[in-house]
């Protein structure tokens, strides 16, 4: 057992914290606000390679190494949640093809998502499929050589912003999930449009939003994957999200928030002396430190089970559950520490505080999690 | 086009604290970083190498087996090659020594039209190893660079002072120094770390025998410089807090700029 980082690793930390802190943190506060994808951020992300890292070098990547994909991740949330989320998530599509993806469609597509700046975005909720994927309503008919989408998608991020999408339908809804197919979108197709982009709480400047399909054409050798399988293509990638996505955002949130709460804690002086000399704050401290501890080595232990292909589900729904509950009691801590100015948009724990409340929601809800969890650890019955 | 740019590693001295007692610095714990003026100067490197098809870059250091580091990092801005000289035999180097070295070092590479240093590293201070590896090389030079071009075989550089610039051109071979106006140094490319890593060619560790110096001009024992002392510098004037209301302020500020002769 080794808990020492690579020498490929700790470098990837000093460019990934650099380029955090030199093009992320700078523009955060205002891209919030705006409400402003981040655009030139995402393509610098590519150029430099932080898009490709845990990816085939084949497709422009570092070759697989998942610690350095968490890092990159954590570092980037580290300085702004919402640019961090946009990363994650789009490389998550990006492993949904390369997973499922026969070898024309993954030399079309996985470079330039990984090195062209080129956004992916994958939809599969709807208005009422959420948890409940079977629930959803889009479909997809063959007709002649190309498959018919119509139907109406919500809560997809990167709508508006994605360049390529795998999108979810029905191709026989009889059979429930049995029956749903992925299928690969040009949002260039006539047809598709983007509909409403949602005014959240946080991560504002990742935007999510409604998709359209009206007869929208796609040919047939754009099915990702096997006929009737696309619930599988949904599922596969999702245990790698729950970890490299969230985990590694929870972690570089967190980990943020007790630098800030420490720094103001150590300036901050009532009754004559700096709050941090109070022994209720310095528990605090303790207590969050502690918990992040914990949760960084349960994160970066998924990870290299990822990397080595072990089977990961209930580990991964377990950072999911752990590192997000912890990452929301972190940041309100950080807030309470500092005071009526966190309360404060001058104050980057306001922000953070409203960011880091959606990873107890997506890739999964935490109940969904616990649902995982008791399954595999209980077994049958 | 050959380019030869030399850097150092030096400690972080934005995390870096004073023993008081001793007068040194304490490195324990402190990162170590590429100079920053030879980040700027390898930039500069780069972009004559993305702007052209025939450039490579070539990256020197005189440091310890950890200057390693720095070097890895040069490689995955962009650095063609990397090369360390090492060796017991350089320790305690001061400027003239070091310089002696390099200069060694670029003899054994050879072929070169442009050298390029950092103007100064944030450790020493001394703004000499430049324009030492110059005169050893019998090179011209042309330090403190805010602005280059290159035009066919000659250098059109403009020099930054206190008081103004100066445009002054050379032909090649030349030996540049780079200050932090010139450019801002790019992010290293992730997929290059890898890369470095994996093709050892691309990193190589030289020993004073491999580059033929003469031994009689290197180490603390052959370096002309003496530290007589280092001391941190006691503070002896401390601020003046005026109080009041600001009417008040007002007035004895602006009597404090009467009395100081500032107005």
């Amino acid at each position: 057992m080794n808990f020492d980082l690579t020498n490929e690793q700790i470098m990837v930390t000093k460019a990934a914290r650099r380029f955090a802190e030199e093009v992320c943190e700078p523009i955060a506060a205002e891209i919030d606000k705006e409400h402003r994808f981040p655009r030139e951020t995402f393509e610098l992300l590519s150029k430099y390679g932080f898009v490709g890292t845990g990816f085939p070098k084949e497709y422009g990547g570092t070759g697989n190494d998942k610690i350095a994909q968490l890092i990159v991740v954590e570092e980037i949330a580290k300085a702004c949640m919402a640019t961090s989320s946009i990363l994650s998530i789009h490389q998550g599509m990006v492993n949904c093809l390369l997973k499922f993806g026969n070898e024309k469609q993954r030399d079309e597509y996985i470079r330039p998502l990984l090195c062209d700046g080129v956004v992916g975005a994958f939809a599969l909720t709807e208005d009422n499929a959420g948890s409940d994927a079977s629930n959803i309503h889009t479909t997809a008919v063959l007709e002649g050589d190309d498959y018919i989408i119509n139907g109406t998608k919500r809560f997809i991020t990167g709508a508006g912003q994605a360049g390529l999408y795998i999108v979810l339908a029905y191709t026989e809804p009889k059979l429930k999930t049995r029956g749903i197919t992925a299928f690969i979108v040009d949002p260039k197709t006539e047809g598709f449009s983007v509909g409403k982009i949602e005014d959240k709480m946080g991560i504002c400047a990742s935007h999510t939003g409604e998709l359209v399909f009206e007869d929208v054409r796609v040919p047939k050798e754009n099915m990702l994957g096997k006929y009737n399988q696309g619930f599988k293509v949904a599922l596969a990638s999702i245990d790698d999200a729950r970890v490299l996505t969230v985990g590694a955002q929870c972690l570089g949130v967190a980990e943020s928030a007790l630098d800030l709460a420490v720094e103001y804690a150590k300036s901050r002086v009532q009754f004559g002396k700096p709050v941090v000399l109070k022994q209720g704050i310095q528990w605090y401290i303790a207590e969050m430190a502690t918990k992040i501890e914990a949760t960084k080595w349960m994160t970066y232990y998924a990870a290299q089970m990822i990397q080595d292909g072990k089977r990961v589900t209930k580990q991964c729904a377990m950072v999911k559950l752990y590192a997000s509950e912890t990452a929301r009691e972190v940041v309100e801590r950080a807030l309470q520490i500092h005071g009526g100015y966190g309360y404060m948009k001058d104050y980057a724990i306001e922000r953070m505080y409203r960011d880091i409340k959606i990873a107890e929601l997506y890739e999964g809800t935490n109940e969904i999690q616990k649902l995982v969890i008791s399954r595999e650890v209980i077994g049958k019955v | 086009m050959n380019i030869i740019v030399c850097v150092k590693q030096v400690p972080n001295t934005n995390d870096v604290r004073i023993n008081h007692d001793t007068g040194t610095l304490i490195r324990d714990g402190v990162d170590s970083i590429i100079n920053p003026d030879d980040l700027n100067a390898l930039e500069e490197a780069l972009q004559i190498k993305d702007s052209r098809d025939d450039v490579k870059v070539t990256v020197l250091s005189m440091g310890p087996p950890q200057a390693k580091n720095a070097l890895m990092e040069s490689l995955a801005m962009g650095a063609d090659k990397a090369i360390l000289v090492s060796d017991r035999a350089f320790a305690g180097s001061d400027t003239w020594a070091t310089a002696t070295v390099l200069a060694s070092a670029i003899k054994k590479i050879g072929d070169y039209d442009i050298i390029f240093c950092g103007r100064q590293a944030i450790d020493g201070d001394t703004a000499q190893v430049g324009p030492e590896i110059a005169e050893f090389l019998d090179l011209p030079q042309i330090t403190y660079v805010m602005d280059l071009e290159i035009q066919k075989d000659k250098v059109v550089a403009t020099r930054s002072f206190e008081s103004g610039t100066m445009v002054i051109e050379s032909r090649m071979p030349v030996l540049l120094s780079a200050i932090k106006e010139l450019n801002h140094p790019r992010f290293m490319d992730i997929r290059r770390i890898y890369e470095a890593h994996e093709n050892e060619e691309m990193f190589e560790m030289w020993s004073a025998k491999d580059i033929e110096v003469d031994l009689t001009q290197i180490g603390v024992k052959n370096s002309p410089t003496k530290v007589y002392k280092t001391f941190v510098p006691t503070r002896e004037f401390s601020g003046k807090k005026l109080t009041g209301t600001p009417k008040e302020l007002a007035n004895k500020c602006f009597n404090e700029i009467l009395h100081l002769n500032i107005v």
